[in-house]
């Protein structure tokens, strides 16, 4: 029988880290002390908080076996829509370790931390050269950070023009977290249809623009992988009105050295470097969500930025329309040491290359499969495509089972249910870091999913049965939260 | 280029399943009008060889311990990291993992996160915590506006002993819907006064660092006595430092409603300020109101324990405009890194470096006073206080750069009234000797 | 999820296009969801009542019911005073799913008007509403 790419193994049970440890245990090296003890007030003093004391092989076994339960990247594929979930580079690692800039406090004065400011310097030069939008800003800590800055800048800026607006246009196949931006922002979101090709209409943003309505946020290409053909008319309808055009950056893989955003008539978009500039993904962050606008909306950056002088580099606060400060310091430093060296690493003819072969890969897995999975948008593809289980649903097979029986074949579930309007979304990016063999394996092994449907549905609704816990209770989990140990 | 696999030959046979005659074919739904005209100017790729060769440049261009004493805090702290820690977050299936929205092969990041959670309640004396905002700056703010959600009032009161970068940012997050900020002043003694409260009605939420910005522990207690008089209005205790709780006692037992703050301190890197840890915690009958990812634990089919990420109805994804926040992803790195660093340290371990840090911090206040310089203010301190020096001695803090000592944060760019003030930070990381070098280079 | 045929519906009761429905019991209206509606839902595992005193104009939105997945707003069918909520569901949302027309009603409201009762849908008319959906 043909191997699978996933497959048994022994993984190893460990208990909470309370469970374990025992009084007096220690796995710190505690600094020698060379200071007298100074009494406290009795009032302040507090008995400390209820930690178990493990040794250092306990801590090092433990998070090594929870590790152990884990599929990343370095796993195996990982085919998550509209993430990006490419390789990680390792130098990006030990760049980022480097003492001078792991150990650099952010209140230096300027003289002492020139390294620093340089690369952040560097990054936002680079960042402007890829979108084609000249100012930028590395602050915001995350992609929904970074839309919330754009969402004060649309503010701010209808402010200065003398008229606050309180309306937002977003698309139905927009990622929750721009309705959630946009409302942080007091403003009200007022859903767009897509058509039936799934992109926008022109006709049905015109009749939605109005001189209420601050603008529109788009995500080019849409979550359907397609490319929006009809933004210029569509920019061109809200600019008429005196509204901007935010571009939601989150599939950039796509697009590198191929668009040039500036002429698309976006007016501001935030980047995920934890995405398209392959940060690692942490588990749930952190990320960091710069954010490029035209050179008409650049008084409004959030500060301090970094400006390059006759004497070098400093951190400015000169900027009174800054929408103000969304971060402590100067954001995710460092994550953006990461995409600064990945950048550094490709050039401008490796991210072209990269952004070819993402699309390559999943035209590839779109013709492929679309005789065993249904594709609602026959269509070329950009670096994702969606599927859905309308097929499956004839043996009562849905999305959610066909991603639990993929994952103990040894691949990650791509995106599931999402973007909302295709029903049993599945969406597949598979990143131009898979070869042409990995992919090629998860075709097969989709097909064998796929054939698994017809003749033997049992094995998907029980699946998974190899991992570590199959299917989880996630109605008791919400009915009864238990969310501490 | 070794993170792009593809070979000329399996290209070509690619294309030709898809039907198209070269990669640019690929692209031929976008409008002529979208494309670029030339290549990107970036700089030219280099080998991983000259890369390091640039970036330990740069990073040699940048002042660090050992070489340089830095005695600075003012929400970033120097603490040792054991390699043990550095080594675990190095593991790849967590660090390279997505989101856990598969809780089947995720469970090594959702126990951690559980863990996070578990540790961080019993650190700050509460219920309930979050698997992480951003930093402690973005957490108050997120703080503030669920104090607003929950009371349906539009009104807040700050201390401005608070991080002033973190009453920017409060700022920044509540002035687009018109939330109105009052700001607290101060006493003598350096600690928040809340006589200007008996003032203020419908307040939605009061908000109080302690220990604040010029290393001073608040009186909690007082503080909650002032605030729940009205019995609406919640109380705040947001943190820079939480080594602190190591030694004193936990917001949550002093009538904080919230507690949130900078989680830097936990084996995290300082790293120019970024990433960070935004820590959130609160009381179990607020959690429905709570930003951020919550981990839950609960039973698979067979009845096993195992974790998810639960009461995801609060979250943008699911509620859209009408969500506790727009967080998606969150600093969920950051928190591993801060359960590796605190099982490490353990519960015998943290008692016993949060007082070495202070006794740290003592030593060099001691010292400075009795070499003449002013303390100004009287209330007690954790690791960092505020020092007076006579007028001119700028000029000495300038003078010292070039010696690689940094001798603390100048505050006059923060507070008019604080001339001549600067914030002096200890942590178990400074000898006596560096101590004992400082007092001599600024007293000379 | 569940084909028309296999719907429960209850005969003393009005419906609205939103999936409540309403029940008169002599001068105060008992309201709930449709089997429909909470079918569609999935487990539920949070209820958000308003209180009792609170008062609503006909369609106003006076709470919301959670799955794990999905939130669902709730309507006034008419309007009025709310004189009970059920507090059973705090402990029990799962009475939503499995008694959507007993055990798991929401709230009871003495109506401003009653003749707004007269204008929702019968039994009938929301079985014709629900074969529309489907197309």
């Amino acid at each position: 029988m043909k191997e699978t790419v996933g497959t048994h193994g022994l993984v190893f049970n460990e208990p909470l880290l309370w469970e374990k440890g025992a009084a007096g245990r220690n796995g710190f090296s505690m600094p020698s002390r060379d200071v007298p003890e100074s009494p406290l007030d009795e009032a302040l003093a507090g008995a400390g908080p209820d930690f178990p004391d493990l040794s250092e092989v306990d801590v090092v076994r433990h998070f090594t076996r929870l590790s152990q339960w884990n599929f990343g990247v370095d796993s195996g594929m990982y085919p998550l829509g509209s993430c990006t979930m490419k390789y990680n580079p390792k130098t990006n690692e030990r760049q980022a370790a480097l003492p001078g800039f792991a150990g650099a406090h952010p209140l230096l004065p300027a003289e002492l931390c020139q390294g620093t400011l340089q690369l952040m310097y560097d990054l936002q030069e680079f960042l402007a050269a890829i979108t084609g939008l000249p100012a930028v800003t590395v602050q915001p800590a995350a992609g929904s950070q970074g839309e919330l800055t754009g969402m004060l800048i649309f503010a701010a800026y209808h402010k200065s023009q003398g008229k606050a607006r309180h309306k937002i246009l977003i698309p139905d196949t927009a990622h929750g977290t721009n309705p959630a931006s946009a409302a942080l922002c007091g403003f009200k979101a007022v859903a767009v249809a897509s058509n039936e090709s799934g992109v926008l209409s022109p006709e049905t943003v015109a009749g939605l623009m109005d001189e209420d309505t601050a603008g529109i946020m788009i995500t080019n290409p849409n979550t359907l992988g397609l490319f929006e053909e009809n933004i210029h008319e569509v920019a061109r309808i809200v600019h008429d009105k005196g509204g901007l055009v935010y571009g939601d950056g989150a599939n950039m893989n796509a697009i590198m050295g191929i668009v040039d955003v500036s002429q698309l008539g976006v007016d501001v978009m935030h980047l995920n470097l934890h995405k398209t500039f392959s940060t690692p993904h942490g588990g749930g962050g952190p990320g960091s969500g710069p954010v490029c606008v035209t050179s008409e909306l650049e008084p409004f950056l959030p500060v301090p930025r970094v400006v390059k002088t006759k004497k070098g580099y400093e951190l400015s606060e000169d900027f009174p329309q800054s929408v103000g400060k969304l971060h402590a310091f100067y954001g995710n430093f460092g994550i953006l040491i990461r995409a600064y060296s990945y950048i550094l690493s490709m050039g401008a003819a490796g991210l072209k290359k990269a952004t070819q072969l993402a699309v390559l890969n999943a035209n590839y897995i779109k013709e492929k499969l679309k005789g065993d999975f249904h594709l609602p948008y026959d269509r070329p593809c950009m670096h994702e495509c969606v599927f859905n289980d309308k097929i499956q649903e004839a043996y009562k097979v849905t999305t959610l089972d066909i991603a639990k029986r993929l994952m103990e074949h040894g691949f990650h579930p791509p995106t599931v249910y999402f973007p909302l309007v295709v029903h049993g979304a599945i969406m597949v990016e598979p990143t131009e870091t898979e070869c042409k063999q990995d992919i090629d394996a998860f075709i097969e092994t989709m097909k064998t999913i796929a054939a698994e449907a017809r003749e033997n549905p049992e094995l998907l609704h029980e699946a998974p049965q190899i991992t570590k816990v199959r299917r989880l209770d996630e109605t008791l989990a919400a009915r009864k939260p238990c969310l501490t140990g | 280029m070794r993170y792009l696999p593809h070979t000329e030959e399996e290209i070509r046979s690619m294309l030709q399943e898809v039907g198209v005659a070269d990669l640019e074919d690929l692209f031929s739904t976008i409008p002529g009008d979208c494309r670029r005209s030339g290549d990107m100017p970036l700089p030219k790729p280099m080998t991983e060889w000259e890369l390091n060769a640039h970036m330990d440049q740069l990073a040699g261009r940048t002042a660090a311990a050992p070489e340089y004493r830095i005695f600075m805090g003012a929400g970033s702290y120097d603490h040792f990291i054991p390699s043990a820690t550095s080594y675990l977050l190095s593991r790849s299936e967590l660090m390279t993992a997505y989101t856990p929205y598969q809780p089947e092969i995720s469970q090594g990041t959702l126990q951690a996160i559980f863990e996070y959670q578990t540790f961080i309640t019993r650190l700050l004396g509460l219920d309930v915590a979050n698997a992480s905002m951003y930093d402690g700056a973005s957490a108050l703010a997120e703080a503030l506006l669920m104090a607003i959600r929950i009371t349906r009032r539009k009104k807040v009161a700050v201390s401005s002993l608070i991080n002033p970068l973190y009453r920017r940012v409060v700022r920044t997050y509540l002035e687009p819907t018109g939330y109105e900020i009052v700001e607290l002043p101060y006493t003598d003694e350096g600690r928040t006064d809340f006589s200007a409260l008996t003032g203020l009605d419908e307040l939605a939420g009061v908000a109080v660092q302690s220990p604040n910005f010029l290393g001073c522990i608040e009186d909690l207690p007082a503080v909650s006595e002032a605030v729940h008089a009205d019995k609406k209005t919640m109380m705040i205790a947001c943190f820079s430092e939480p080594m602190a709780f190591g030694l004193l006692k936990s917001p949550g037992s002093q009538g904080a409603d919230i507690a949130c703050g900078e989680g830097q301190s936990f084996g995290i890197p300082r790293s120019f300020g970024g990433p960070g840890l935004g820590i959130f915690a609160t009381r179990s009958k607020f959690v429905r109101n709570m930003p951020g990812r919550l981990v839950g634990q609960t039973v698979d089919k067979e009845g096993r324990r195992g974790f998810v990420l639960t009461l995801s109805t609060r979250e943008q994804h699911i509620r859209r405009e009408r969500a506790t926040s727009n967080i998606c992803s969150n600093q969920g790195l950051c928190a591993t890194n801060a359960i590796m660093y605190l099982a490490t340290l353990g519960g015998s371990g943290i008692r016993q470096l949060a007082r070495l840090n202070r006794d740290k911090a003592e030593y060099l206040k001691g010292a400075l006073a009795q070499a003449g310089v002013r303390i100004p203010f009287t209330a007690p301190t954790f690791n960092e206080f505020v020092a007076e020096f006579p007028k001119g001695f700028d000029a000495t803090w300038k003078k010292l750069l070039k010696k690689k000592i940094v001798a603390g944060l100048p505050l006059a760019p923060y507070y008019d009234e604080m001339a001549n003030h600067y914030l002096l930070c200890a942590t178990e990381t400074c000898s006596r000797e560096d101590m004992d070098l400082l007092v001599k280079e600024v007293t000379s | 999820m569940k084909e028309i045929s296999e719907l429960q519906f209850a005969e003393d009761v009005r419906y609205t296009d939103d999936h409540e429905w309403i029940r008169m019991e002599g001068d105060t209206a008992v309201v709930g969801i449709s089997d429909y509606a909470q079918d569609q839902l999935g487990d539920i595992v949070f209820v958000e009542l308003p209180a009792e005193g609170d008062t609503f104009a006909q369609k106003d939105e006076f709470g919301s019911v959670e799955s794990v997945k999905a939130v669902s707003e709730l309507y006034m069918p008419i309007g009025g005073e709310i004189v009970a909520v059920n507090e059973d569901l705090e402990e029990n949302p799962d009475l939503v799913n499995n008694a959507p027309y007993t055990d798991g009603w929401l709230i009871r409201v003495k109506p401003s008007d009653p003749a707004e009762y007269e204008v929702l849908m019968d039994k009938d008319a929301y079985l014709e509403m629900l074969k529309g959906l489907q197309e």
